[in-house]
């Protein structure tokens, strides 16, 4: 952690903290503070966690042990949730509500809440106030809990896995929205199973796997702790020649082009230009998120 | 820190508009609204009108009917209206969310309480203008100030009971599982026919049943009543209220 980050003001922290689901450890020792005027996101399989932690700190379910506050507060106190705004999985809100009604009760939860007007804004909610929520396709139903999220002007934002089911471009609408409550000074805690969506949005990430915390730091420094490297290029050669190859890791094609994952790209790289002389487009780039991320969950698995 | 506390009218707004929400989705969801509201009237309508004999001079029956119905139909409100709607909120997680959020506490409940009692509310009015119109029950005005106060404030038991049983039951059991409290327990403590034309023994167990002691004090308010104490009664629905009360609170705080 850099001097940087660790001036910053600590929001929400979980201080080895344990949580059992009868025997199955949900959390098992897990560290984890939230900073503000970052995006911290939580990665890991389902059953890492994640959920777990976020109930933790919302107050929903209390450690077996270890410690968790909340603006310095017990995380059930109405005062430290009040600073908080919360998407959760599944919202399971009745369908018979207008949307404008569930904005209009959840504003008042809050001592200085959004506009309904920025609400609408900021959620991309035009036209829909006066539906009901029931009738509402399951994209425009994560807008308007994204909406119910924001509109207490929280300091700190829970979004757990917010972006399930959306098409594309709702998603990057949600990540600019997003993008533009952390410039306005907002914190945000987000779990997600979308790697891009991480590698997009987050100052930090943390990896869950198993209850216990395997990595965290930048998205960089994520990606560092493999060494892995992404070989791209049009070529002839096949599949199963180079897959047999010392130090490759996988080999494939996808949309035309030859993609290899090996631990070190220059020996990869001199053979491929050895035993193919009319190779074109050689591209060498260190593994994304995604590749770390299933390395990270296999060392521990 | 002090922003964030709510000022006195905000904290009422808030009340208001979780009361208000919650009166107007049930009324927009007609699995709840039309047994809720037609089932009482036309129950009353069937046998205190039309078989009663309720017509010119002889209201007696119709006068106990008024009553008993009214108690039905309230009953009716309360356990649906926080069994089911309990059930499911907390099965499909609205009331996760509901917890997660900054809601004063109290604010789901008194909500839910103040539904019943608006149902409860028009309940007793369709009721006293079918009594009055068609079954020319003729009461005075603190008859009809009392039974009316009776049904509203009588939801309290039940809303207690209803809340337990959304509490313990999944959505899909709740509406079963208050039926089979509901039918029986009405039927029993002589909502639907007065003890008086039931077997004995049903009479003698009927104490049992918390809406015989909220029907003997309503039919108190008409003269028909078998006669027991009004304090008895009184007592035996704040025990029950407390001790439903208390168990599905437990229930609410275990879950979370």
């Amino acid at each position: 952690m850099s001097a940087n980050e660790s001036n910053r003001e600590i929001l929400a922290e979980l201080r080895n903290v344990r949580k059992c689901y009868g025997k199955v450890p949900a959390l098992d020792g897990v560290d984890l503070a939230l900073r503000a005027g970052q995006l911290t996101a939580v990665l890991g399989p389902n059953g890492a966690g994640k959920t777990t932690a976020i109930g933790l700190l919302l107050g929903l379910n209390r450690a077996d042990s270890g410690e968790v506050t909340l603006f310095g507060q017990a995380p059930h106190s109405l005062m430290a949730r009040r600073q908080v705004g919360v998407m959760l999985q599944s919202a399971g809100i009745p369908d018979a509500f207008k949307v404008g009604e569930l904005i209009e009760l959840t504003r008042s939860y809050y001592a200085e809440p959004r506009t309904i007007a920025d609400c609408v804004a900021l959620a991309g909610l035009d036209g829909l106030l006066d539906r009901r929520y029931g009738k509402l396709s399951g994209g425009q139903q994560r807008r308007v809990q994204f909406a119910l999220a924001l509109c207490g002007r929280p300091r700190l934002l829970f979004l757990d896995e917010p972006t399930t089911g959306l098409d594309i471009e709702a998603r990057q609408g949600l990540w600019k929205a997003i993008r533009e409550l952390i410039a306005d000074g907002c914190s945000v805690l987000l779990t997600t199973h979308y790697l891009e969506e991480a590698e997009a949005l987050a100052d930090r990430v943390v990896v869950l796997n198993g209850g216990r915390i395997i990595a965290e730091g930048s998205v960089d420094e994520v990606r560092s702790r493999v060494s892995q490297r992404r070989i791209r290029c049009i070529s002839s050669l096949t599949e199963g020649d180079v897959a047999n190859w010392p130090g490759v890791l996988s080999a494939k094609r996808a949309a035309g082009r030859f993609e290899i994952i090996a631990d070190r790209a220059e020996p990869v790289v001199r053979r491929l230009l050895d035993e193919d002389t009319d190779l074109e487009e050689l591209e060498v780039e260190r593994a994304g998120l995604a590749e770390a991320f299933v390395e990270l969950t296999r060392e521990v698995a | 820190m002090n922003t964030m506390a709510l000022t006195p009218a905000q904290l009422l707004g808030c009340y208001y508009l979780e009361a208000k929400y919650e009166f107007l989705r049930l009324w927009r969801t007609p699995s709840f609204v039309l047994p809720s509201l037609l089932f009482p009237s036309m129950f009353y309508i069937l046998f205190g009108v039309l078989l009663g004999g309720g017509r010119a001079g002889n209201d007696e029956a119709a006068r106990y009917l008024l009553a008993s119905y009214g108690v039905f139909g309230i009953m009716g409100a309360a356990l649906f209206g926080f069994g089911v709607n309990v059930a499911i909120e907390r099965e499909r997680g609205f009331l996760t969310l509901k917890r997660a959020l900054p809601m004063p506490p109290g604010a789901y409940l008194v909500a839910k309480l103040i539904m019943a009692m608006i149902f409860a509310l028009i309940i007793s009015l369709m009721l006293g203008v079918i009594a009055s119109t068609m079954a020319g029950v003729s009461l005075s005005a603190s008859q009809w100030l009392l039974l009316l106060m009776i049904n509203v404030i009588g939801t309290l038991p039940f809303s207690a009971m209803g809340l337990l049983i959304g509490t313990t039951f999944s959505g899909q059991a709740s509406p079963a599982i208050v039926n089979l409290i509901y039918l029986p327990m009405a039927f029993l403590s002589g909502l639907w026919l007065p003890l008086s034309m039931l077997p004995k023994f049903i009479g003698t167990l009927a104490p049992v049943w918390p809406s015989h002691h909220l029907v003997q004090i309503a039919l108190k308010v008409v003269g028909r009543d078998t006669g027991g104490s009004l304090g008895m009664h009184v007592l035996v629905l704040i025990v029950i209220t407390i001790a439903f009360f208390v168990l599905a609170r437990r229930r609410l705080v275990e879950q979370g």
